[in-house]
């Protein structure tokens, strides 16, 4: 019987398809669902003037400390629970990012949309009267070709495709061949992120049959489709510090200690970064263990 | 007479400011505008479609954060931005920033290549303010929240919608400005901030001291009405037992109103 072909992959195999330069999405939004092993492999990883595409969180935040962000392209970066991201924010107030594209959340996901359906660009209100088209002054507007009811041919925000060369998400569920579900509250924009991007790499908690992603799950929680994706990684616990409901919710305790540490001393960073980045994926969900088994002595 | 705290007048004065919307998707941004939104969704206005702010519509009117409720609807975010565009929706935003036009940031504070201070990011708001009713929710009123000139325009007020043309100006509608003070809206001459009344205990000249611009004052400006005893009801032991409204705007003693 003939299957479609196999993708599994490990995450070090994923860093190795980007390269300097690249314009990456990252699924996910805010401090939810986010890719975060793969994170962590960039930031192991030599790459450099990346393009960051995303509803930014820690991936955000992480990326910028280390040096990777040459342009951000965002509507946001929040940790929720902690509402400002303290490593963005220290490199936005220092201007260590050399281009910072702040967007409408609405343009965020019509560029997502435009990219996903092979256009330039499409139109909406959002961004106009705003300092969104002040401060990016290559967004250009679109007059209507049709009258609206008071004869008037309206001006629209002509909101550019936002292009990835790379998406990177991570679901619930998936199948070796790409194919994935959502199983927490959101589907967020994946599905839009790896439709925008020339390559698509998903990680998810746990590789299943494909019969098996729809036993005691809705069909309408797939999301993506294996048509969109170029690899996929198993990588249990892989969202962490992030939500990955309903397998686990965020790790408030972790983000707290992370955010101590982003916006404290230079010391304290470095002593974060030694215990939980400076190793690969299985040596940060060994230190993460270690560090909730303290917490729970506390 | 019925003892009420600031934080109820608050709440009451947000409720008022969705009382009239009729059937919307009414969408609180924080503590207080959540409690004034169910608080309006039980008195003034049951058709009010209100959210568990993170995916669910809600079928009934839970307490503030409780999790427990018949659902009657999906709104994951990807859905806010169809409702925004539909236009039946009102949002009470939180404003780092508010000025003289009814702009409002969220964004950063100082110059936008290298901010003083990095806040959220523009969020929703440009859209939000082309494209559905926004009202603001300020719970600490001071001179460096209401400023002549935001640093960054987020939200868009009536005069910069009317010069970006009908595309944008079609669907504005800033409709109230709430602070722990007093109420306004956007209907000043040229488009400016215009007080609508101050809350029992404040005076005018004490709006005016916390305001960093020249406020439109109407000749007659009435006392924000006092929460009613079945609103006061409904606050204390169905939506807000625990009292966490007071956290957000703290009760003001005796002394500080003398």
């Amino acid at each position: 019987m003939s299957k479609p072909r196999d993708k599994q992959m490990t995450i070090d195999e994923v860093v190795a398809q980007l390269s300097d330069g690249m314009t990456i999405g990252i699924g996910g939004w805010g401090p939810r669902r986010k890719p975060m092993a793969l994170v962590r492999a960039i930031l192991r990883s030599d790459l450099k003037d990346l393009t960051i595409v995303s509803w930014g969180g820690a991936d955000v935040g992480l990326l910028a400390r280390a040096g990777k962000i040459r342009k951000v392209i965002y509507a946001f970066v929040s940790l929720d629970s902690i509402p400002l991201e303290p490593n963005f924010q220290r490199a936005r107030q220092n201007g260590t990012i050399p281009e910072v594209v702040e967007l409408d959340e609405g343009m965020f996901q019509t560029g997502l949309y435009a990219a996903a359906q092979r256009l330039p660009f499409l139109p909406m209100r959002a961004g106009l009267g705003s300092d969104v088209l002040v401060n990016n002054t290559w967004i250009k507007t679109v007059t209507s070709p049709y009258a609206d009811e008071n004869g008037d041919f309206e001006d629209f925000t002509a909101v550019p495709a936002l292009k990835l060369d790379v998406a990177l998400v991570h679901m619930n569920r998936a199948d070796a061949h790409g194919n994935a579900t959502y199983l927490g509250p959101d589907p967020y924009f994946d599905d839009l992120f790896v439709q925008a991007a020339d390559k698509a790499y998903l990680t998810c908690e746990e590789i299943v049959d494909t019969a098996g992603l729809t036993v005691d799950t809705a069909v309408q929680r797939l999301l993506i489709s294996r048509m969109a994706i170029d690899g996929v990684v198993e990588t249990p616990n892989g969202a962490h510090f992030t939500t990955c409901t309903p397998d686990y919710e965020r790790d408030e305790k972790f983000q707290k200690a992370y955010a101590a540490a982003a916006g404290g001393t230079d010391e304290e960073w470095t002593a974060f970064e030694q215990r939980f980045l400076a190793g690969d994926e299985a040596a940060y969900q060994a230190a993460v263990a270690a560090f909730a088994a303290e917490e729970a002595a506390k | 007479m019925t003892e009420f705290s600031r934080a109820e007048v608050c709440a009451a004065a947000i409720a008022d400011a969705f009382a009239e919307d009729g059937e919307i998707f009414a969408s609180p941004m924080g503590m207080l505008p959540m409690l004034g939104v169910r608080l309006a969704k039980l008195t003034s206005n049951p058709d009010l479609v209100i959210s568990d702010g993170e995916s669910l519509f809600l079928g009934g009117t839970p307490p503030l954060f409780a999790k427990a409720d018949v659902v009657e609807g999906w709104i994951p975010f990807r859905r806010v931005f169809d409702v925004v565009a539909y236009g039946k929706r009102h949002v009470m935003m939180g404003a780092t920033q508010v000025d003289k036009q009814g702009n409002q940031n969220i964004s950063a504070i100082g110059d936008f290549a290298q901010p003083k201070r990095q806040l959220l990011g523009s969020r929703g708001a440009p859209g939000n303010t082309v494209n559905n009713r926004t009202s603001y929710w300020v719970p600490k009123h001071g001179p460096r929240v209401f400023v002549e000139n935001v640093d960054i325009v987020s939200g868009v007020g009536p005069a910069r919608a009317k010069a970006a043309g009908p595309g944008a100006s079609k669907y504005n509608d800033i409709h109230r400005i709430v602070s722990n003070l007093a109420v306004f809206d956007v209907k000043g001459e040229g488009d400016t901030v215009r007080l609508l009344s101050v809350h029992p205990g404040v005076t005018i000249d004490e709006v005016i001291e916390a305001t960093g611009f020249e406020l439109s004052i109407p000749a007659e400006v009435p006392v924000t009405r006092e929460p009613t005893e079945t609103e006061l009801m409904i606050i204390r032991n169905v939506l807000d037992p625990k009292t966490l409204r007071d956290r957000e705007v703290p009760p003001v003693t005796a002394e500080a109103t003398k």
